[in-house]
């Protein structure tokens, strides 16, 4: 164990760099491809479907119970990849070269970028401190997140006007005008979550792993996820995930029936490929995030933290607190939760049918933004109220004006009916 | 006449549009957990219901002869003109169908036009043909896609025949005129 | 009908069906009938034929007013304030009744309905149920008349009679003896139209046969006619029989080209393919009959021999360049016109556009042969008159061109060319032809096409538009029937594009245009134009032509000689 880590360390840092690169294309295209497997076979038994079945190598064939991985299409992955790489990729004469052929590419970019500053597990180091797995631990972690993550729609900008051809252009448009409007929200509903994390005295942090651990500790309230103390917060950043990974409902840049394919009308192949693992990576980092935020990380369940499953382990065997075990079992909850989430991303899919492009503008700024506005305002007061100690007086305060303000938005009677 | 629908409003739940999501995702998970509805097609067939209406095929009568008296009323009513017929006569010296007189010579339905309306089964006044099971009909070319006397009848077989016509004009033209 | 208006004496007044009208005395009812608009169902009775009243199927109820048998005074109805009609109590056939002054008829009382139901039944009876192999189905009186006047369902069970089916009554005749519903048309047609008395019954009753009386047949050139008037499937053309379903066919007014009669003629064609030729009634010309050798002509359109594309010095070549190498041809000079008189009126038009251009008098071939008196004249020429009329010629043709021969044996002409005549039947030898260069317009192939260094092929008279003018000076016209074989020009094209060629200016090819010019050009047409020319035809002063001496003999309705041709209509 130690052999490796110091072998890792003689390394040189670009040389680790390079390694840890190719980790990650490593495990992000392939887990992209299985996404689109996994989405094909969802959408088909929600659909009453059997879905891919049918293919199998021939030179597979005697392997007995291979016919299981054949009804459950895992040969369609390998024959959806082998067509992509190998099928013409024609460029159409029309575009500027330059920047179709660089769309997908920086498309690419930010989907493995953002990886590196997620968490993806944790372990217990000999000192009993809980040590994140991370590529790249900087403390800026969620910004660093955001700010990588928001360049991703500067590929379907380019793609769209790069393929001067109107529908990609108009996809290309609306990808646009889409991220900025639910950036906002987005932005603004995780704002709560670090001003309670930041308790005033304390060393300030956007960490991830930092989130993750405040939901890791004891007590009711230490242990209790994000979701819990602040749904609305969940809701709105969720939605705000959906339009951001140009998911349905809100996968209003591709809209097949208004814009043929949207932005990526006319491309094919593996530049096609690129964009459609880049939307994969997109969700998983999304879907890492949310988890992280909200649903407490690598800990098991809510009030139940890694480290007391730890400590269950060492009672049973001392073998079973070893880093390298910890680490895998933080990284399997981490990544089944991720795989949930990815799940539910597909289940929305199949189950909600595409807005309206003025609904979705609609929604944006007229829904989602005030709402993340207030939110935002209700959670600094709280805070404010929690850590200045101010007493019953003001919470009673407070729960009034928010009961009159939810009442003046929802059920006011001389508001038309929204969307 | 312009009439105004009015709107009917929504709901506090319906217009947060969350529980909506929520009810639709319970029911698509539903069905994530229903067996299939679809049949894997070329392993598993369908089973064909009767008056199911398939390729129109030509049949002939219990005794093997064909029925069909390219009368052209089916090449008439065809609404998309896939039926081709080329009239012929029965030549005298055909024993068992001389009394018939008159038979395709060449019967061509283009199944690229072929709506699978029935009409043509609806107006022969033979009972010649009808539109049978067969329901996938693929080729290569537009020419293999033209299903030919000897196809159709290939495909048609025989169908049970209640009214024997053409046994009984036989028999009538052996008997001859009774009064002479 | 004949357009002559009676003179008022002549008229009677009748009352069909409460509608007052007045016609020609001696008009039968079915005809008074139709002319207020109301149908009277018949078989028997054919308007060129004499009436037998045998079929029954005309019956209608009949009354006249009622006079005092002893005064003589009208008796009034007192209900209505008009004179009394005394209905017959049983019904009179209409074909058998003539006009007479206040004729009352009943087309649909009760009584004419039901016993034209018993007719149709009695009819029904022994009829085969064959309409699904009979070619007669759509165009038959039977089952028009079973639909509209028939009971609509059968009571009868019995057994049906059996008769011959596929009697041979003559080389293009074959009867199928159950369908026969004893009309008499055939027998009635072959004895007072064709002379050709060979058709009769046999045996009684539902046993009574058609047939030819022994050792004859019914092989005359009007045979097909009885085809055309046997109201049932009985009398089929062997030609046509089970050859194609008659809803499927296009009619195409017509003109038969076998000679100057101009018979009317329908042309019945299905996607651009031929089936048949029957008359088109014109009772100024051809009543409603044709010769069986007029219907036999649609077979030239598909024939083995038909020249099918254009030819320098006998390989195939392109239509441009053929005109090019005709052009140099013609620029050449010394050429000779040999024009047709199977050209249409436009297309002599234009032949006489391209002599005059060359300088030269066109000569035209005349044809002769036996004529029958009725409907073939003896001059085998559908347009000798067109060609007079338009100036292509100014005397009558001969049958040998013994002047072009002397020309060319003199070697004054160095190229001659032929709108459709076979030079060497018109009298030219292999030898002549071989000293000139030919140019050969025609739809087949003859020794004339063999021998010729340009051939252009040109369309049949099914495959182009027209007119001809026939023995009568009766301008008719011909439409376009099926289109011509791919790649063959329209003849007014080809002609237009040679006249230019020959230094005769640009000249209108499309009938419209042509006409305009044809009528500012030519005296007798002034006025007229294709398009508006009537179905029947349109008579022209002949009189600049009443001395010469043409070759007809006495015909259906033309009597030649002294007596203007006007006179006949
Ligand atoms: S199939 Fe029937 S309708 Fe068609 S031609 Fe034959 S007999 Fe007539
Ligand atoms: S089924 Fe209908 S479309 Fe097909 S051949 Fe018969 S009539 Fe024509
Ligand atoms: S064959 Fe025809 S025309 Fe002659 S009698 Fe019979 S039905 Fe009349
Ligand atoms: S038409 Fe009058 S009896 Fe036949």
């Amino acid at each position: 164990m130690t052999a490796i880590v110091e072998l890792w360390n003689s390394l040189h840092p670009m040389l680790q760099a390079v390694i840890k690169g190719l980790a990650v294309i490593g495990v992000i295209f392939p887990l992209g491809g299985a996404s689109s497997l996994v989405e094909r076979k969802v959408s088909a038994w929600m659909q009453g479907r059997p879905g891919p079945n049918r293919a199998l190598p021939f030179w597979v064939a005697w392997v007995p119970g291979i016919s299981l991985l054949q009804r459950l299409g895992v040969f369609h992955l390998l024959a959806d990849g082998g067509k992509m790489f190998f099928k013409e990729d024609s460029l159409p004469g029309h575009v500027n070269k330059f920047y179709f052929l660089l769309a997908p590419v920086v498309a690419m970019i930010p989907a493995l970028t953002t990886v590196t500053a997620v968490p993806l597990g944790a372990y217990v180091d000999e000192a009993g401190r809980v040590v994140p797995l991370i590529l790249a631990n900087v403390d800026i972690g969620l910004l660093a997140v955001f700010a990588v993550s928001s360049l991703g729609v500067y590929a379907l900008i380019l793609a769209g006007w790069a393929s001067n051809s109107k529908y990609p252009f108009l996809g290309g448009v609306r990808a646009s005008a889409q991220l900025i409007s639910y950036e906002l929200s987005m932005t603004l509903s995780v704002i709560p979550v670090f001003l309670w994390i930041n308790v005033p005295g304390g060393e300030g942090t956007l960490s991830l792993a930092k989130a993750v651990e405040f939901q890791s500790q004891p007590g009711f309230l230490g242990g209790m996820w994000f979701i819990f103390i602040m749904p609305i917060a969940a809701i709105v950043f969720l939605v705000s995930l959906f339009a951001e990974t140009n998911r349905l409902p809100f996968d209003m840049a591709e809209g097949e029936a208004d814009l043929v394919g949207g932005f990526h009308t006319e491309y094919g192949a593996m530049k096609w490929g690129l964009f459609f693992v880049a939307e994969y990576a997109h969700m998983m980092i999304g879907s890492a995030v949310f988890i992280l935020l909200f649903f407490g990380g690598w800990n098991p369940l809510p009030w139940i933290p890694l480290s007391l499953v730890v400590g269950w382990l060492g009672a049973v065997s001392p073998v079973l607190t070893h880093p390298i075990i910890v680490g895998l079992l933080s990284l399997g909850i981490f990544v089944g939760k991720v795989l949930f989430m990815i799940f539910v991303f597909m289940w929305v899919r199949w189950t909600v049918p595409r807005f309206r492009y003025d609904q979705v503008m609609k929604m944006g700024w007229q829904k989602l933004l005030p709402l993340a506005i207030g939110n935002l305002l209700f959670y600094a007061a709280a805070i404010a109220i929690r850590d200045l100690q101010l007493g019953v007086a003001y919470w009673a305060a407070l729960a009034v004006v928010t009961v009159a303000a939810t009442w003046a938005i929802f059920a006011n009677p001389l508001q038309k009916p929204a969307l | 006449m312009a009439y105004v629908v009015e709107r009917k409003s929504l709901s506090l739940s319906e217009r947060l549009y969350l529980p909506q999501i929520v009810a639709g995702m319970k029911v698509t998970l539903k069905h994530l957990f229903k067996p299939n509805v679809t049949l894997e097609y070329p392993d598993v067939r369908p089973a064909i219901p009767p008056g199911y209406r398939g390729v129109p095929t030509l049949v002939k009568d219990p005794n093997g002869r064909e029925k069909c008296v390219s009368c052209q009323l089916c090449e008439f009513v065809c609404p998309p003109k896939a039926i081709r017929i080329t009239p012929g006569e029965v030549p005298a010296n055909q024993p068992d169908r001389a009394h018939v007189e008159k038979g395709p010579q060449a019967f061509d339905i283009d199944m690229l036009r072929c709506i699978y309306c029935g009409l043509c089964q609806e107006v022969c006044p033979e009972e010649a043909i009808f539109l049978q099971n067969t329901f996938s009909m693929t080729g290569y070319t537009r020419a293999e896609m033209v299903n030919d006397k000897a196809k159709l009848y290939e495909l048609g077989g025989t169908l049970p025949d209640q009214h024997f016509k053409w046994d009984k004009k036989k028999a009538a033209e052996e008997r001859g005129n009774p009064h002479h | 009908m004949s357009s002559a208006p009676a003179k008022p004496a002549d008229l009677v007044t009748v009352n069909i069906d409460g509608k007052e009208i007045a016609v020609p005395k001696g008009t039968n009812v079915i005809e008074a009938a139709k002319l207020v608009g109301v149908e009277i169902p018949h078989y028997c009775y054919h308007p060129k034929l004499s009436i037998v009243g045998n079929c029954r199927m005309c019956l209608i109820e009949m009354g006249m007013p009622a006079v005092d048998p002893a005064t003589k005074a009208p008796v009034m109805d007192a209900a209505t304030g008009k004179q009394k009609i005394n209905w017959i109590p049983r019904p009179q056939i209409g074909c058998g009744t003539n006009a007479s002054p206040g004729l009352h008829v009943k087309t649909s009382s009760p009584m004419a309905r039901e016993a034209r139901e018993g007719v149709t039944e009695f009819l029904l009876i022994n009829h085969p149920l064959d309409c699904p192999i009979c070619d007669q189905a759509g165009e038959c009186k039977l089952q028009e008349h079973s639909t509209a006047y028939g009971r609509g369902y059968s009571r009868f069970i019995e057994q049906k009679n059996v008769k011959p089916k596929r009697t041979q009554l003559g080389p293009r005749v074959t009867l199928d003896d159950e369908r026969c519903i004893l009309c008499s048309r055939c027998i009635r047609f072959s004895k007072e139209i064709a002379k050709d008395d060979v058709l009769g019954f046999i045996d009684r009753g539902s046993y009574s046969t058609l047939t030819c009386y022994p050792g004859k047949q019914l092989e005359n050139n009007y045979s097909l006619n009885t085809v055309d008037i046997c109201p049932v499937g009985a009398l089929t053309s062997t030609d046509f029989r089970f050859k194609m379903r008659v809803w499927f066919l296009k009619q195409t007014p017509s003109i038969d080209t076998e000679s100057s009669v101009g018979v009317n003629t329908e042309v019945w064609s299905r996607e651009g393919v031929l089936y048949r030729i029957t008359p088109r009634r014109n009772d100024a010309v051809n009543d409603t009959w044709l010769a069986d050798s007029g219907r036999m002509l649609y077979k030239q359109v598909k024939a083995d021999d038909r020249l099918l594309a254009p030819a320098i010095g006998g390989n195939s070549t392109g239509g441009d360049m053929a005109l090019k190498a005709a052009a140099d041809l013609l620029k050449a000079g010394s050429v000779a016109v040999v024009s047709s008189g199977r050209s249409s009126l436009e297309e002599q038009f234009l032949t006489k556009k391209l002599a005059d251009a060359l300088k030269t008098q066109a000569s035209l071939v005349s044809r002769v042969g036996q004529g029958d008196r009725l409907l073939i004249s003896s001059d085998r020429n559908p347009n000798v008159r067109g060609a007079l009329v338009t100036g292509l010629i100014s005397a009558l043709p001969s049958q040998k061109l013994a002047g072009l021969a002397a020309d060319i044996d003199a070697g004054k002409v160095k190229t001659v060319i032929s709108v459709g005549e076979d030079l060497t039947a018109a009298g030219l030898t292999a030898a002549q032809l071989a000293k000139v260069s030919v140019i050969y317009l025609g739809t087949h192939n003859n020794a004339t096409s063999a021998a010729a260094k340009v051939v252009i092929p040109t369309l049949t008279v099914f495959e182009k538009s027209g007119s001809f003018v026939n023995q009568q000076f009766r301008l008719q016209k011909f439409a376009k029937a099926v289109p011509g074989p791919a790649g063959v020009n329209d003849d007014l094209v080809t002609l237009a594009e040679l006249v230019a060629a020959a230094g005769g200016g640009i000249l209108p090819f499309a009938l419209g245009q042509l006409w305009t010019q044809i009528a500012a050009e030519t005296k007798v047409l002034a006025g007229l134009s294709h398009a508006a020319l009537p179905a029947t035809g349109h008579l022209l002063d002949a009189s600049a032509w009443a001395g010469l001496p043409f070759c007809e003999g006495e015909t259906l309705h033309f009597k030649p000689a002294a007596v203007p041709a006007a006179v006949n209509a």
